[in-house]
Protein backbone atom coordinates (compact mmCIF):
# COMPACT_ATOMS: atom_id res chain seq x y z
CA UNK A 1 0.00 0.00 0.00
CA UNK A 2 2.44 2.55 -1.17
CA UNK A 3 1.15 6.00 -0.48
CA UNK A 4 4.01 7.88 -2.00
CA UNK A 5 7.32 7.58 -3.74
CA UNK A 6 10.18 9.78 -4.82
CA UNK A 7 12.23 10.18 -7.95
CA UNK A 8 15.84 11.30 -7.56
CA UNK A 9 17.44 13.09 -10.48
CA UNK A 10 20.90 11.53 -10.59
CA UNK A 11 22.20 14.34 -12.76
CA UNK A 12 21.46 16.84 -10.00
CA UNK A 13 22.35 14.75 -6.93
CA UNK A 14 25.83 15.52 -5.59
CA UNK A 15 25.78 12.81 -2.95
CA UNK A 16 25.67 15.05 0.12
CA UNK A 17 23.64 12.41 2.00
CA UNK A 18 21.40 14.96 3.74
CA UNK A 19 18.22 13.21 2.56
CA UNK A 20 19.40 9.94 4.11
CA UNK A 21 19.50 11.61 7.53
CA UNK A 22 15.95 12.96 7.49
CA UNK A 23 13.90 10.06 6.06
CA UNK A 24 11.70 8.93 8.97
CA UNK A 25 11.51 5.40 7.54
CA UNK A 26 15.22 5.24 6.60
CA UNK A 27 14.40 4.39 2.99
CA UNK A 28 17.06 6.49 1.25
CA UNK A 29 20.56 5.07 0.85
CA UNK A 30 23.59 5.94 -1.19
CA UNK A 31 24.09 3.96 -4.38
CA UNK A 32 27.16 1.77 -4.80
CA UNK A 33 27.73 3.00 -8.36
CA UNK A 34 28.80 6.40 -9.65
CA UNK A 35 26.52 8.70 -11.59
CA UNK A 36 27.59 10.33 -14.84
CA UNK A 37 28.63 13.35 -12.77
CA UNK A 38 30.94 11.22 -10.66
CA UNK A 39 28.99 11.12 -7.39
CA UNK A 40 27.34 8.24 -5.62
CA UNK A 41 23.72 9.33 -5.88
CA UNK A 42 21.03 8.78 -3.27
CA UNK A 43 18.52 6.07 -4.13
CA UNK A 44 15.17 5.05 -2.75
CA UNK A 45 15.19 1.51 -1.31
CA UNK A 46 11.55 0.81 -0.60
CA UNK A 47 10.66 -2.83 -1.32
CA UNK A 48 7.68 -2.76 1.06
CA UNK A 49 6.17 0.51 -0.17
CA UNK A 50 6.68 2.37 3.11
CA UNK A 51 7.26 5.82 1.57
CA UNK A 52 4.49 8.20 2.56
CA UNK A 53 5.57 11.13 0.41
CA UNK A 54 6.19 13.24 3.52
CA UNK A 55 8.42 15.75 1.65
CA UNK A 56 11.19 15.85 4.27
CA UNK A 57 13.85 14.63 1.83
CA UNK A 58 12.76 17.05 -0.87
CA UNK A 59 12.72 19.90 1.66
CA UNK A 60 16.31 19.40 2.79
CA UNK A 61 17.75 18.58 -0.67
CA UNK A 62 20.00 21.55 -1.55
CA UNK A 63 19.94 20.71 -5.26
CA UNK A 64 16.21 20.24 -5.83
CA UNK A 65 16.99 16.72 -7.07
CA UNK A 66 14.03 14.97 -5.44
CA UNK A 67 10.50 14.90 -6.84
CA UNK A 68 7.83 13.56 -4.52
CA UNK A 69 4.76 11.72 -5.74
CA UNK A 70 1.72 10.89 -3.64
CA UNK A 71 -1.08 8.51 -4.49
CA UNK A 72 -4.43 10.19 -4.66
CA UNK A 73 -7.12 8.57 -2.57
CA UNK A 74 -9.63 6.42 -4.44
CA UNK A 75 -12.80 8.39 -5.15
CA UNK A 76 -14.89 6.13 -2.90
CA UNK A 77 -12.76 6.97 0.12
CA UNK A 78 -12.95 10.70 -0.32
CA UNK A 79 -15.27 12.58 1.94
CA UNK A 80 -18.57 13.22 0.24
CA UNK A 81 -19.61 16.84 0.56
CA UNK A 82 -22.83 17.23 2.49
CA UNK B 1 18.49 25.72 0.08
CA UNK B 2 18.19 29.43 0.76
CA UNK B 3 18.27 30.29 -2.96
CA UNK B 4 15.37 27.92 -3.40
CA UNK B 5 13.35 29.44 -0.55
CA UNK B 6 13.71 32.89 -2.10
CA UNK B 7 12.85 31.61 -5.58
CA UNK B 8 9.75 29.83 -4.28
CA UNK B 9 8.69 32.95 -2.39
CA UNK B 10 9.09 35.17 -5.47
CA UNK B 11 6.96 32.81 -7.54
CA UNK B 12 4.33 32.36 -4.83
CA UNK B 13 3.96 36.12 -4.53
CA UNK B 14 3.90 36.44 -8.32
CA UNK B 15 6.54 39.19 -8.35
CA UNK B 16 9.11 37.67 -10.72
CA UNK B 17 8.75 40.46 -13.28
CA UNK B 18 9.19 43.29 -10.80
CA UNK B 19 11.83 41.98 -8.45
CA UNK B 20 15.40 43.25 -8.49
CA UNK B 21 17.99 41.36 -6.51
CA UNK B 22 21.26 42.82 -5.35
CA UNK B 23 24.08 40.30 -5.40
CA UNK B 24 26.85 40.52 -2.81
CA UNK B 25 30.51 39.70 -3.00
CA UNK B 26 31.01 36.30 -1.44
CA UNK B 27 29.86 32.76 -2.08
CA UNK B 28 26.58 34.05 -3.49
CA UNK B 29 28.31 36.34 -5.97
CA UNK B 30 26.98 34.31 -8.90
CA UNK B 31 23.40 34.38 -7.60
CA UNK B 32 22.33 36.24 -10.75
CA UNK B 33 23.05 33.11 -12.77
CA UNK B 34 20.51 31.11 -10.81
CA UNK B 35 17.50 33.44 -10.81
CA UNK B 36 15.45 34.47 -13.81
CA UNK B 37 14.97 38.02 -12.49
CA UNK B 38 16.83 41.32 -12.71
CA UNK B 39 20.01 41.56 -10.66
CA UNK B 40 22.62 44.14 -9.85
CA UNK B 41 26.05 43.30 -8.51
CA UNK B 42 27.18 45.47 -5.63
CA UNK B 43 30.67 46.25 -4.43
CA UNK B 44 31.71 44.24 -1.38
CA UNK B 45 29.34 45.02 1.49
CA UNK B 46 27.55 47.81 -0.36
CA UNK B 47 24.43 45.85 -1.32
CA UNK B 48 22.13 47.74 1.10
CA UNK B 49 23.35 51.07 -0.30
CA UNK B 50 22.74 49.92 -3.87
CA UNK B 51 19.33 48.51 -2.90
CA UNK B 52 18.48 51.86 -1.31
CA UNK B 53 19.19 53.63 -4.58
CA UNK B 54 17.24 51.10 -6.64
CA UNK B 55 14.24 51.19 -4.33
CA UNK B 56 14.17 54.99 -4.14
CA UNK B 57 14.35 55.44 -7.90
CA UNK B 58 12.04 52.51 -8.72
CA UNK B 59 9.65 52.40 -5.76
CA UNK B 60 7.25 50.00 -7.49
CA UNK B 61 9.90 47.27 -7.66
CA UNK B 62 10.68 44.71 -5.01
CA UNK B 63 14.35 45.02 -4.07
CA UNK B 64 16.18 42.47 -1.99
CA UNK B 65 19.81 41.87 -1.10
CA UNK B 66 21.41 38.50 -0.46
CA UNK B 67 24.47 38.84 1.70
CA UNK B 68 26.83 36.60 3.58
CA UNK B 69 28.40 37.25 6.93
CA UNK B 70 31.71 38.34 5.43
CA UNK B 71 29.80 40.88 3.35
CA UNK B 72 27.15 42.13 5.76
CA UNK B 73 28.87 41.76 9.14
CA UNK B 74 32.40 42.80 8.15
CA UNK B 75 33.03 45.22 5.31
CA UNK B 76 29.36 46.12 4.99
CA UNK B 77 28.50 46.73 8.65
CA UNK B 78 28.12 50.48 8.16
CA UNK B 79 25.84 50.12 5.14
CA UNK B 80 23.47 47.66 6.76
CA UNK B 81 23.22 49.60 10.02
CA UNK B 82 22.46 52.86 8.24
CA UNK B 83 20.00 51.23 5.86
CA UNK B 84 18.16 49.87 8.90
CA UNK B 85 18.41 53.19 10.72
CA UNK B 86 16.85 54.97 7.74
CA UNK B 87 14.13 52.34 7.61
CA UNK B 88 14.71 51.70 3.93
CA UNK B 89 11.90 49.69 2.42
CA UNK B 90 14.10 46.79 1.33
CA UNK B 91 14.40 43.10 2.17
CA UNK B 92 17.74 41.70 3.31
CA UNK B 93 18.55 38.01 3.35
CA UNK B 94 21.60 37.53 5.57
CA UNK B 95 23.27 34.14 5.33
CA UNK B 96 25.46 33.47 8.35
CA UNK B 97 27.79 30.50 8.08
CA UNK B 98 30.46 31.81 10.48
CA UNK B 99 33.25 31.84 7.92
CA UNK B 100 34.51 33.54 4.77
CA UNK B 101 33.60 31.00 2.12
CA UNK B 102 34.58 32.37 -1.26
CA UNK B 103 38.07 33.49 -0.28
CA UNK B 104 39.04 30.17 1.28
CA UNK B 105 37.68 29.82 4.78
CA UNK B 106 39.18 32.70 6.74
CA UNK B 107 37.88 33.91 10.08
CA UNK B 108 34.80 36.11 9.80
CA UNK B 109 33.36 38.48 12.43
CA UNK B 110 30.77 35.76 13.05
CA UNK B 111 33.27 32.94 13.58
CA UNK B 112 32.57 31.21 16.88
CA UNK B 113 35.08 31.41 19.77
CA UNK B 114 37.61 28.60 19.43
CA UNK B 115 36.55 27.78 15.88
CA UNK B 116 39.41 26.85 13.57
CA UNK B 117 39.68 28.63 10.23
CA UNK B 118 42.54 29.12 7.78
CA UNK B 119 43.39 32.46 9.40
CA UNK B 120 42.85 31.23 12.97
CA UNK B 121 44.41 27.78 12.78
CA UNK B 122 44.46 27.35 16.54
CA UNK B 123 40.90 28.53 16.96
CA UNK B 124 39.46 32.02 17.37
CA UNK B 125 41.00 33.63 20.44
CA UNK B 126 38.49 36.17 21.76
CA UNK B 127 41.21 37.96 23.75
CA UNK B 128 43.04 38.71 20.55
CA UNK B 129 40.34 38.74 17.87
CA UNK B 130 37.22 39.79 19.72
CA UNK B 131 33.83 38.22 20.06
CA UNK B 132 31.52 37.19 17.23
CA UNK B 133 28.96 39.81 16.22
CA UNK B 134 25.26 39.08 16.56
CA UNK B 135 23.83 41.20 13.76
CA UNK B 136 20.14 40.50 14.32
CA UNK B 137 20.33 41.72 17.90
CA UNK B 138 22.14 44.88 16.78
CA UNK B 139 19.72 45.72 13.98
CA UNK B 140 16.69 45.01 16.16
CA UNK B 141 17.69 48.10 18.17
CA UNK B 142 17.16 50.33 15.13
CA UNK B 143 13.90 52.24 15.26
CA UNK B 144 13.73 52.08 11.45
CA UNK B 145 13.79 48.28 11.29
CA UNK B 146 10.39 46.61 11.08
CA UNK B 147 11.14 42.92 10.86
CA UNK B 148 14.34 41.30 12.11
CA UNK B 149 14.40 37.57 12.76
CA UNK B 150 16.93 34.74 12.90
CA UNK B 151 16.21 31.35 11.39
CA UNK B 152 18.20 28.25 10.49
CA UNK B 153 18.15 25.62 7.74
CA UNK B 154 19.59 22.65 9.62
CA UNK B 155 16.48 20.45 9.44
CA UNK B 156 13.24 20.31 7.42
CA UNK B 157 11.16 21.86 10.22
CA UNK B 158 13.45 24.87 10.45
CA UNK B 159 13.61 25.14 6.66
CA UNK B 160 9.83 25.53 6.61
CA UNK B 161 10.01 28.18 9.33
CA UNK B 162 12.69 29.99 7.35
CA UNK B 163 10.48 29.92 4.28
CA UNK B 164 7.69 31.62 6.23
CA UNK B 165 10.09 34.27 7.49
CA UNK B 166 11.43 34.97 3.98
CA UNK B 167 7.89 35.33 2.71
CA UNK B 168 7.03 37.65 5.59
CA UNK B 169 10.10 39.77 4.84
CA UNK B 170 8.98 40.21 1.22
CA UNK B 171 5.43 40.97 2.36
CA UNK B 172 6.76 43.69 4.66
CA UNK B 173 8.28 45.39 1.66
CA UNK B 174 5.19 44.90 -0.53
CA UNK B 175 3.19 46.69 2.18
CA UNK B 176 5.71 49.58 2.35
CA UNK B 177 6.33 48.69 5.97
CA UNK B 178 10.07 49.35 6.13
CA UNK B 179 13.29 47.46 6.62
CA UNK B 180 13.11 43.67 6.89
CA UNK B 181 15.98 41.27 7.48
CA UNK B 182 16.06 37.51 7.85
CA UNK B 183 19.32 36.14 9.24
CA UNK B 184 19.69 32.49 8.26
CA UNK B 185 22.21 30.19 9.92
CA UNK B 186 23.74 28.07 7.21
CA UNK B 187 26.53 25.59 6.81
CA UNK B 188 29.78 25.60 4.87
CA UNK B 189 30.93 21.95 4.72
CA UNK B 190 33.77 22.79 2.33
CA UNK B 191 35.53 25.34 4.49
CA UNK B 192 34.59 23.84 7.82
CA UNK B 193 36.24 20.68 6.50
CA UNK B 194 33.39 18.36 7.43
CA UNK B 195 30.73 16.36 5.60
CA UNK B 196 27.40 17.94 4.74
CA UNK B 197 25.61 15.96 7.43
CA UNK B 198 28.21 16.86 10.10
CA UNK B 199 27.98 20.50 9.02
CA UNK B 200 24.27 20.61 9.80
CA UNK B 201 25.04 18.96 13.13
CA UNK B 202 27.57 21.72 13.80
CA UNK B 203 24.95 24.38 13.06
CA UNK B 204 22.59 22.76 15.51
CA UNK B 205 25.04 22.00 18.30
CA UNK B 206 27.57 24.85 18.09
CA UNK B 207 25.94 27.77 16.32
CA UNK B 208 22.45 27.71 17.80
CA UNK B 209 23.66 28.31 21.39
CA UNK B 210 25.56 31.45 20.34
CA UNK B 211 23.04 32.60 17.73
CA UNK B 212 19.63 31.81 19.24
CA UNK B 213 16.77 31.62 16.77
CA UNK B 214 13.84 33.91 17.23
CA UNK B 215 12.00 37.07 16.30
CA UNK B 216 14.16 39.98 17.40
CA UNK B 217 11.88 42.68 16.17
CA UNK B 218 8.41 42.48 14.71
CA UNK B 219 6.99 46.00 14.65
CA UNK B 220 3.30 46.38 15.43
CA UNK B 221 2.68 47.58 11.88
CA UNK B 222 3.88 44.29 10.37
CA UNK B 223 2.46 41.82 12.90
CA UNK B 224 -0.50 41.03 10.65
CA UNK B 225 1.87 40.19 7.77
CA UNK B 226 3.65 37.47 9.70
CA UNK B 227 2.05 34.06 9.49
Amino acid sequence: MARGTIAIDENRCKGCELCTTVCPKDLIHMATYFSARGYRPATLVDPNGQCTGCLLCATICPDVAITVYRETKPAARQAVPA
Amino acid sequence: MIHRLIAETIDELGIREKTIGVAPVGCAVFIYNYFDIDFAEAAHGRAPAMATGLKRTLPDRVVFTYQGDGDLAAIGTAEIIHAAARGENITVIFVNNAIYGMTGGQMAPTTLPGMKTTSSPTGRDVELQGWPIRMSEILAQMPGASYVVRRSVHDPGNINKTKKAVKAAFNVQLNQAGFAMVEILSSCPTNWGVSATDALKFVKEQMLPYYPLGDYKVADAVKNLVV
